[in-house]
């Protein structure tokens, strides 16, 4: 279902279709004295298969980026393009339904239905997609699979571990199969052990599905797992380039 | 989304906060189960009060001395009584109808040790049919006993209970009044009719009441039934010019008698019960808008308190409508499941009530229809405004709430 079949950077003789594409993007709160230029006019693209990370100091605008990038967002100008199509130009509910069929989202507190079994919320997507229950089932088992959760599926979210919550959530993420997954500081709430074994996660699931990987990430670390960075700071994209190059 | 998945999602929202979704639904449970119960129990009481009237006689007229508004309750003057020669015209004159004269006075009754005062009418035996109230054992008045007024009693049920304990009634010699009184015959059980307990009577001639009870040669009351349905406007007519013409009123003045159809008194009694039961059912429907209102209250915390939940649920592909309809058939299905025990409660409050007050259960699918589907709209209309606050939620800030 995604087009970029090709891990990462490797070189082939065609490049991968551009999944985002970002012209001259502003976030403005307030006005007047009061202004912030959360975003202050910022243009990028990624192209399919990337795996990039965002970097910068507290509130330098990363997760307003980002939540413009996954459509939860509209700016306050700029040209959005998301796998060529303007958001700009979409109502509520065409923007939803987006986010149902291309994109996935990993919150750092998680997110998940609190009184609400593993399998339950990883399902959810998939109801809201209109999916038989049977299927429905089936493909959430799956996904737990793949995050190494089968056995923890009738377990209720708010009773699992941080690490088994963030990898319930990447499983709901991913149980849609979107070409896109979006994650703001996925790690950012759990011990560098766990922080580890969930990058690990991402990383192999990108290798078996070759999906588009953007996250938010303030640690050098985890930013390192990532093949490419952008570093922001005050609302503008300052470096863009390999962990090597933009991490000191 | 598939419908039966909203459903489910909404059951399941309603079951993870049982004692807060019973509260919510308590306010219709109330209002739709006095709905319910109040115009059930107008019902029945109309239904009751039309077969006490029916019970009375049927095509019944009573000819009073004295005028009267119309209407049960109207005030009443007093004129001179009537004399059986107006009965006797009022038999020879008018077609197609019964006529008895009724001399009532009340009397203490004694029997062996017992003693009691009791209503005594003196009539003739057309009483029977006119009053539809017939003997259960014994025998009617011979014509000696009525033309001579003989001290012959024919009685009711509850005398036997009460005075008799038991004992042959009938053959029995009674005193009424101060005269010595031979029971021939008992009138049928009839049971309580307008307040009044029509076995608790005594019949004699109307010439023995005349005579040995009263002392005066008159009658207070003619019992007229007409033979043909639908007649009695038509006999009515011709009694009050008949007794116009008899009793000659001062100055051509009104009449000093008046003629009551017992119809007249059903539909007078039958719109006041139907007026009672549209104010009691007005009042009720007052606690179903309490009732909605309290869900719309208790669905606006919700979606306050699920902020974050919604937020999360427009971030991972629900579209606004899709937050609206669960939000929505969530108030639906807690107004429809108050609405359903409500009617449960309604109709075992109105079965209870009757039962006690020996009314008739009366169960109407209309009124049942009609409160199930106030409480359905009340969720509906009560809901929206929750609902569209749910759906319009903007997701980022949806799911930054804390
Ligand atoms: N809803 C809002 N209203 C007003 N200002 C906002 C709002 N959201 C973000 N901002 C401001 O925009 C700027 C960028 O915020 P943003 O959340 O994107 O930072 P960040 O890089 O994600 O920071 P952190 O690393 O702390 O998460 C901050 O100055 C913040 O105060
Ligand atoms: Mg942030």
């Amino acid at each position: 279902m995604t087009e970029g079949s090709n891990v990462g950077r490797s070189a082939t003789s065609r490049p991968p279709p551009y999944v985002v594409e970002m012209r001259d993007i502003y976030k403005i709160y307030g006005s007047g004295a009061t202004e912030v230029r959360a975003l202050d006019g910022v243009s990028l693209s990624i192209r399919s298969g990337e795996f990039v990370a965002i970097m910068g100091p507290s509130g330098s605008g990363k997760s307003t980026c980002m939540n413009i990038l996954g459509c939860l967002d509209v700016p306050t100008s700029g040209e959005y393009r998301f796998r060529g199509v303007e958001v700009g130009g979409l109502d509520r509910d065409e923007l939803a339904l987006l986010r149902r069929n291309f994109m996935g989202f990993v919150f750092q507190s998680f997110n998940l239905l609190p009184r609400t079994s593993a399998l339950s919320n990883v399902e959810l997507p998939l109801i809201y997609e209109g999916v038989r229950p049977a299927r429905r089932h089936e493909l959430a088992m799956q996904a737990l699979a793949t995050v190494g959760l089968a056995d923890r599926a009738h377990s209720i979210s708010a009773q699992l571990s941080g690490g088994q919550q963030q990898r319930v959530a990447i499983a709901r993420a991913l149980v849609t199969e979107p070409p896109v997954l979006l994650a703001d500081e996925p790690t950012g709430n759990l011990d560098t052990v766990m922080a580890e074994e969930i990058m690990k996660e991402l990383v192999s699931i990108r290798e078996q599905k070759g999906i588009t990987i953007l996250m938010v990430t303030h640690e050098p670390d985890i930013a390192r797992y990532a093949d490419r960075v952008l570093f922001f700071t005050d609302g503008k994209l300052i470096r863009d380039g390999s962990p090597a190059e933009v991490i000191p | 989304m598939r419908a039966l998945d909203t459903l489910g999602m909404s059951v399941q929202a309603i079951a993870r906060n049982k004692l807060r979704s019973f509260l919510t639904t308590l306010g219709i449970i109330i209002g739709v189960a006095s709905v319910v119960a109040m115009v059930h129990l107008g019902q029945s009481a109309t239904r009751s009060v039309t077969e006490q009237i029916a019970s009375i006689g049927s095509n019944l007229l009573f000819v009073m001395p004295g005028t009267a508004q119309r209407g049960p309750g109207g005030l009443r003057t007093t004129a001179e009584n009537f004399e059986l020669a107006d009965v006797e015209a009022i038999r020879n004159e008018v077609d197609g109808i019964l006529v008895a004269p009724a001399l009532t006075t009340s009397a203490t009754m004694v029997v062996g040790n017992a003693n009691d005062t009791v209503p005594v009418i003196g009539t003739t035996n057309e009483y029977f049919s006119v009053r539809n109230h017939y003997l259960d054992y014994g025998r009617e008045f011979e014509g000696g006993e009525l033309s001579s007024g003989a001290a012959v009693c024919i009685i009711g049920k509850t005398l036997i209970e009460e005075m008799f304990l038991g004992q042959e009634a009938l053959g029995a010699n009674i005193r009424v009044g101060r005269t010595a009184c031979r029971v021939i015959g008992v009138l049928e059980e009839k049971g309580e009719s307008m307040g009044q307990d029509r076995d608790k009577t005594i019949l004699m001639p109307v010439k023995a009441v005349q005579r040995r009870l009263v002392g005066e040669l008159d009658v207070s009351a003619i019992y007229v039934s007409a033979l043909v349905d639908g007649t009695t406007g038509l006999v009515q007519d011709q009694i009050e010019s008949l007794l116009r013409q008899r009793r000659n009123p001062v100055n051509g003045g009104a009449n000093d008698f008046y003629v009551r159809d017992t119809q007249d008194i059903a539909q007078a009694l039958e719109s006041t019960t139907n007026t009672l039961t549209i104010l009691l059912g007005a009042i009720a429907a007052v606690s179903l808008l309490v009732g909605g209102i309290g869900i719309m209250n208790i669905m606006l915390v919700s979606v306050t308190e699920r902020t974050r939940e919604i937020g999360i649920r427009l971030a991972i592909g629900a579209r606004a409508r899709d937050v609206l309809t669960q939000f929505l058939v969530e108030s639906i299905a807690l107004s429809t499941l108050g609405g359903l025990i409500g009617l449960v409660i309604g109709v075992g409050g109105t079965w209870l009530v009757t039962s006690q007050l020996n009314m008739p259960f009366v169960i109407s699918p209309t009124v049942m229809a009609v409160g199930f589907s106030f409480s359905v709209a009340i969720g509906v209309i009560f809901g929206y405004f929750p609902a569209r606050k749910a759906a319009l939620l903007n997701p980022i800030d949806a799911l930054r709430h804390e």
